[in-house]
C-alpha cells in the first residue's frame, strides 16, 4: 500500500519536472514580463507531491511497514520513535529522497520569493534546477528506490546501525543537505544568468539569501556531525580530516568564498565571472563529495553503506554537470574590466577568497591524491591529520589577521588606517597568549602564533561589537558575530589541541592508576537491560590530584541485538572549563578493560563558537528579510 | 651522602616529568598510525587486536631509544605507506606536498595582476 | 589563444579527474602486504611453546622451505585451515612448519593442538603479539612461505584453502 503510494508520488513528481521544463521552454518565447500562472501551479504541485512522498516514507518507518525493503533493512519495531523517524533519511535511499525534496523545495521558494523582472533568467533557473531534479529522480527510481517491496513480508526489521542512533546524527543529514543541496539553486541560477545575460547586481541580490541559507545550514550540519563524532564514536576527537568529513568541508570553503564575493558583486558590480565560477563550483564539489562518499571508493570511518553501482550513476551525472557548467561558462562568459585598489575592501575580500582557495586546494588534494596515486601507480597512501596540520595551520595565522583588519577598510579606498589601535590590540593578544602559556604550559611556536592571531581577531570583533551598539549603522552585526565565532573557534581548538591530557591503559575491577596529576579508581562493573540493547556499565572514580576534586564516571559498553553490534559509550562530564572524557572497552580473553581518559579544556566552547558562526548567517538573513 | 640523595630525588623528578612527556609522544605516534583492520581509525582510536599490538611495539621501540622517524620507517617497511597518516616526502608524494603552495602562489599572482592593472590605468 | 589554452587545460583536468574516479570505481583491490614477497625475513627470536628452546631464523635456514603460520586457539578461521596444515606436514617433503601461537594462553593452545592434531615441527609462543609485527602480520591466520635464504616466497592472508594448499605443495616439491 505505502509502497504503491510512494512510487506513484515519485513518478508524478518526475512527470511534473519534465512538464515544467517543457512549459518553461515554451514560455521563454512569449514576450511579456510575467511568468505564466500555470508554471507556478505546476511547481506547487511538484513540491506537494515530493513532500508527500517523503511523508509516506516516514509513515512507513513509523508504523514499521516491513513490506518496504528500506524499512526492513534500516528499522526495527523496538527502535525508539524518534529514531524511527530519523531512520527515514538514515539510509542511502531515504537520504536521496530527502536530497530531491530539498532540490524541489528550493526551486519552489526561489520562484516564489525572487522579485526579479528578468523573466528569462527565472525561467532558465527553473529549467536547470528541474534538470537536476529529474536526474536525481531517475537515479532514485532505477537504482535506489526507497519504496521497493519485499516478499514475503518479514516480521521484524534488521535495525539501524546503533552508532547512528544519536540525536545529533539524526539532525545532521537534513542540516547538511540544506547546505549541500541548497547550493544547487545558485548552480542553476548561475547558468541561467550566463545564458539570459542577467549579470548585474540584481543577480547578486537574487542569489544572496540562498547563499546565506546554505552556508548557515552547512555550518550547522558540519557542527552536528562533529558533535556526533565526539559523543558517539568514542575516542574523544571531533575532527579527523577523514575523507568524508573533507567532503563536507570542501563545499563550505567555496560557499564562504562566494558569500563574501557576492557582496562585491552587489555593491560594486564587479567580479561577475568569479562569482559565477564559485556558484558553479559549490554544487559541483558537493556532488563530487557525494560521489566519493556513496561510491565507497574512500576508506573512511563514516562509510556505513556504499555500493559501486550507485557510484557509476552519480559519476555520469557529475560529468554531465561539469561539462554543462564548463560549456555554459566558456560559451557565455565575457571579458570584464577590473578596478581594484590595494587598500580597498574588495581587495581584502579577494584575499579571503585567496585563503579559501588555498584551504580548498589543500583539502582537495589531500582527499583526491591517494585515489589518483592508486590508479596511476598502484601505491596506497594515507593522508591524515598530520598532513593537514602541517599544510593548513601556518596559513591560519595571516588569515585570522586579515579577518580582523579586512572589514575595517572602506569600500573602494581606505582613507584612514588605524595602525596604532591595531598595535595595542596586538600587544594585548600577546599578553593574553602569555597568560595561556603560564596557566597551561609550553607549546609550539606555531600554536603560539595561532593563539595570538585568534585573540587578535576576538578583540577586534568585541571592539566592533561596542561600536555597533553606539552607532548602529556603522557596522554589520552579522559579520561581527561570525568573525567573533571564528576567532573563538580557532582559539579553543588551539587550546584543546595543545593541552588535552590523555592516557590509555588497561585496568581490572578494583585497580587504580595514577598519571599526570590524576588518579582513576575502577570501582565496579554491572550489567543492565534496556529496550533494544544490554549494557555493561563501569563505575570509575576520578580524582584530580591538584585540586582534589572527585568525579564519578560511568562509561558503558552497549550490546545491541538488532543488528548485533558492540558500541562504546563515553562518559563525558562537561564543564565550562573542560570536559572529562572516559571510555572503556573490553579486551577479549581477559579480565582487563582498556580505559581511555581525556581531559579536554574548553570543549563546549568549540560547539558554542561554531553555532555563533552560523548564527551570523541567520542574522544577516533576517536583516535582508526586514529590508 | 647528601649529594647522592639530591641526585636520586632529582632523577626521580626527572623521571616523572619524562613519563608525562613520553605519554604525549606515544599518543602523537599512535595518532599517525592507521589501524589497518579498522575503518579509517588510527591505532590511538581503536581497541582492536592489531592496534593493541602495534601500540606495544611502539612503546618498546621508544624505550629502546628509537626515534619517531625510525618507528615509522620500520612500520612502512612491513606494512607499506598506507600505515602512516603523514605521507612521506618522496617522488610519489611531492606533488601532494607542493600543490597547495602552488595554488597559493598562483592565487597571489592573479590578485597581484588585478591590482597592478588598475595602477597602470591610473598612469594612463 | 591564451583563453583557448586555458579552456583546454581545464577540460583536460576535468576529464582526468572523472577518468580517475571511473577507474577507481572499477578497482576492487583490498589492502594487503603482498609487497613483502621477495624481501628477507628480519631476525627474530621466540620461546618455544612447550620446550626449552629458542625459535629463530637459524631454524628457518636449516630447512629448504619453511611455512610460518600464525594462529590462536580463539581464532575460528584457524580451525578451518587446520586440515591443510596437517596435510602439509604429511605430504610436503622439503617443508618444515613453524606455528607461532599469537596472543594466546599456553593451556588453551595445547588443548587445541591435542584436540585437532599438531601440524607443526616447531611451535613458538608470541604471547603479546609483538613479534608478529616483524612479520607484517595484521590479522590471523596468516602464513608466510620462506626459503632457506630467509626470502619470503609467498604470503597467505586469511585461512589457507585447497588452491593455496596445492600451490604450496607444488612450490616446495
Amino acid at each position: 500500500m505505502l509502497s504503491n503510494t510512494g512510487i506513484t508520488l515519485v513518478i508524478l513528481t518526475t512527470l511534473l519536472s519534465a512538464l515544467i521544463i517543457y512549459k518553461s521552454f515554451t514560455e521563454l518565447h512569449i514576450e511579456n514580463n510575467f511568468i505564466n500562472k500555470k508554471i507556478f501551479n505546476l511547481v506547487t504541485f511538484q513540491t506537494t507531491f515530493s513532500i508527500l512522498s517523503f511523508f509516506v516514507l516516514i509513515a512507513g518507518f513509523v508504523i514499521s511497514d516491513f513490506s518496504l525493503i528500506n524499512v526492513y533493512e534500516n528499522s526495527h519495531t523496538k527502535k525508539p520513535f524518534f529514531y524511527k523517524v530519523s531512520g527515514a533519511w538514515g539510509s542511502h535511499e531515504g537520504s536521496l529522497l530527502l536530497w530531491i525534496n530539498i532540490l524541489v523545495i528550493f526551486s519552489f521558494l526561489f520562484l516564489v520569493f525572487t522579485k526579479h523582472n528578468n523573466k528569462s533568467y527565472l525561467l532558465y533557473t527553473l529549467i536547470f534546477q528541474n534538470f537536476l531534479i529529474l536526474g536525481f529522480l531517475i537515479f532514485l527510481l532505477i537504482n535506489s528506490n526507497p519504496f521497493s517491496k519485499i516478499y514475503p513480508i518479514p516480521i521484524e526489521g534488521l535495525g539501524l546501525n546503533p552508532i547512528l542512533q544519536d540525536p545529533a546524527l539524526a539532525i545532521h543529514p537534513p542540516l547538511l543537505y540544506i547546505g549541500f543541496v541548497g547550493s544547487s539553486i545558485y548552480f542553476s541560477a548561475g547558468i541561467a544568468s550566463l545564458i539570459s545575460n542577467c549579470r548585474d547586481k540584481f543577480f547578486a541580490k537574487s542569489i544572496k539569501p540562498w547563499v546565506l541559507i546554505s552556508w548557515s545550514f552547512q555550518t550547522l550540519g558540519i557542527t552536528a556531525g562533529s558533535i556526533w563524532a565526539y559523543y558517539e564514536l568514542g575516542w574523544g576527537g571531533f575532527w579527523f580530516w577523514d575523507p568524508v568529513e573533507n567532503a563536507s568541508l570542501m563545499p563550505w570553503f567555496v560557499i564562504t568564498a562566494l558569500m563574501h564575493s557576492v557582496i562585491v558583486l552587489e555593491k560594486r558590480n564587479s567580479i561577475y565571472s568569479w562569482v559565477i565560477i564559485l556558484c558553479l563550483l559549490t554544487f559541483t564539489i558537493s556532488v563530487t563529495g557525494t560521489f566519493l562518499v556513496r561510491s565507497g571508493i574512500l576508506n573512511s570511518v563514516h562509510t556505513f553503506a556504499n555500493d559501486p553501482s550507485r557510484g557509476l550513476y552519480i559519476l555520469i551525472f557529475l560529468s554531465l554537470m561539469i561539462f554543462l557548467a564548463l560549456a555554459a561558462f566558456f560559451r557565455y562568459s565575457k571579458k570584464e574590466e577590473y578596478n581594484f585598489l590595494l587598500k580597498s575592501k574588495e581587495t581584502l575580500i579577494l584575499a579571503n577568497n585567496w585563503f579559501m582557495f588555498f584551504f580548498l586546494t589543500s583539502v582537495m588534494i589531500g582527499t583526491l591524491y591517494p585515489i589518483i596515486l592508486e590508479v596511476l601507480n598502484d601505491t596506497k597512501i594515507s593522508v591524515g591529520p598530520p598532513f593537514y596540520s602541517a599544510v593548513i595551520f601556518p596559513f591560519v595565522i595571516p588569515f585570522l589577521i586579515f579577518m580582523a583588519i579586512g572589514p575595517k577598510i572602506n569600500w573602494i579606498k581606505n582613507k584612514y588606517s588605524r595602525i596604532l589601535s591595531n598595535f595595542y590590540i596586538l600587544i594585548a593578544s600577546i599578553f593574553l597568549n602569555l597568560l595561556v602559556y603560564f596557566i597551561f604550559g609550553k607549546y609550539s611556536i606555531i600554536s603560539n602564533l595561532i593563539i595570538i592571531s585568534s585573540i587578535f581577531l576576538i578583540i577586534h570583533s568585541i571592539k566592533d561589537f561596542f561600536i555597533f551598539f553606539k552607532k548602529k549603522n556603522e557596522s554589520d552585526i552579522s559579520r561581527i558575530v561570525s568573525h567573533l565565532g571564528f576567532g573563538m573557534l580557532i582559539l579553543f581548538i588551539g587550546i584543546s589541541h595543545n593541552f588535552t591530557v590523555e592516557n590509555d591503559f588497561n585496568l581490572k575491577v578494583g585497580e587504580e592508576k595514577k598519571f599526570s596529576g590524576y588518579q582513576i579508581n575502577f570501582n565496579s562493573v554491572r550489567m543492565e537491560n534496556e529496550k533494544n540493547y544490554k549494557k555493561i556499565i563501569g563505575e570509575f572514580k576520578l580524582v584530580n590530584l591538584k585540586s582534589n576534586l572527585e568525579e564519578i564516571l560511568y562509561p558503558e559498553i552497549r550490546i545491541y541485538d538488532q543488528p548485533e553490534t558492540l558500541t562504546y559509550e563515553a562518559s563525558i562530564k562537561t564543564k565550562l572549563s573542560a570536559d572529562t572524557y572516559l571510555t572503556m572497552s573490553n579486551i577479549s580473553r581477559s579480565d582487563y578493560y582498556n580505559i581511555k581518559f581525556q581531559n579536554k579544556p574548553f570543549m563546549i566552547w568549540i560547539w558554542i563558537s561554531a553555532i555563533l558562526i552560523a548564527s551570523g548567517g541567520f542574522i544577516r538573513l533576517i536583516k535582508i528579510k526586514m529590508q | 651522602m647528601k649529594k647522592i640523595i639530591f641526585i636520586i630525588i632529582f632523577s626521580l623528578n626527572f623521571f616523572n616529568l619524562n613519563s608525562d612527556e613520553k605519554t604525549k609522544l606515544h599518543f602523537e605516534i599512535y595518532k599517525n598510525i592507521r589501524c589497518l583492520v579498522c575503518q579509517g581509525q588510527s591505532i590511538a582510536d581503536s581497541n582492536s587486536e592489531f592496534a593493541q599490538t602495534v601500540k606495544l611495539v611502539v612503546k618498546d621501540k621508544i624505550n629502546e631509544g628509537k626515534s619517531e622517524k625510525e618507528i615509522y620507517e620500520f612500520l612502512i617497511s612491513k606494512y607499506g605507506e598506507w600505515i602512516v597518516y603523514k605521507p612521506q616526502f618522496n617522488k610519489n608524494n611531492f606533488l601532494l606536498w607542493f600543490f597547495p603552495y602552488l595554488a597559493l602562489i598562483f592565487g597571489a599572482i592573479i590578485i597581484y595582476a588585478l591590482i597592478k592593472k588598475k595602477e597602470n590605468n591610473k598612469v594612463n | 589563444m591564451k583563453k583557448n589554452l586555458l579552456k583546454i587545460i581545464i577540460s583536460v583536468l576535468a576529464i582526468f579527474i572523472i577518468g580517475t574516479f571511473y577507474v577507481s570505481l572499477k578497482k576492487t583491490e583490498i589492502y594487503d602486504t603482498k609487497n613483502l614477497v621477495g624481501t628477507n625475513l628480519d631476525n627474530f627470536e621466540l620461546n618455544s611453546l612447550n620446550k626449552n628452546l629458542k625459535i629463530n631464523q637459524e631454524l628457518v635456514k636449516k630447512s629448504q622451505y619453511t611455512l610460518i603460520n600464525f594462529w590462536a586457539s580463539w581464532c575460528a578461521p584457524c580451525r578451518a585451515e587446520h586440515k591443510y596444515l596437517i596435510n602439509l606436514k604429511r605430504n610436503a617433503k622439503n617443508l618444515k612448519l613453524i606455528g607461532i601461537n599469537f596472543k594466546d594462553e599456553k593451556k588453551n593452545a595445547n588443548k587445541f593442538l591435542s584436540e585437532f592434531g599438531d601440524p607443526y615441527h616447531y611451535s613458538a609462543a608470541d604471547s603479546e603479539g609483538k613479534v608478529s609485527i616483524n612479520f607484517g602480520v595484521y590479522g590471523i591466520p596468516e602464513s608466510i612461505l620462506v626459503n632457506n635464504d630467509l626470502k619470503i616466497i609467498k604470503k597467505f592472508i586469511g585461512p589457507l584453502n585447497q588452491e593455496e594448499y596445492t600451490s604450496i605443495l607444488s612450490l616446495t616439491n
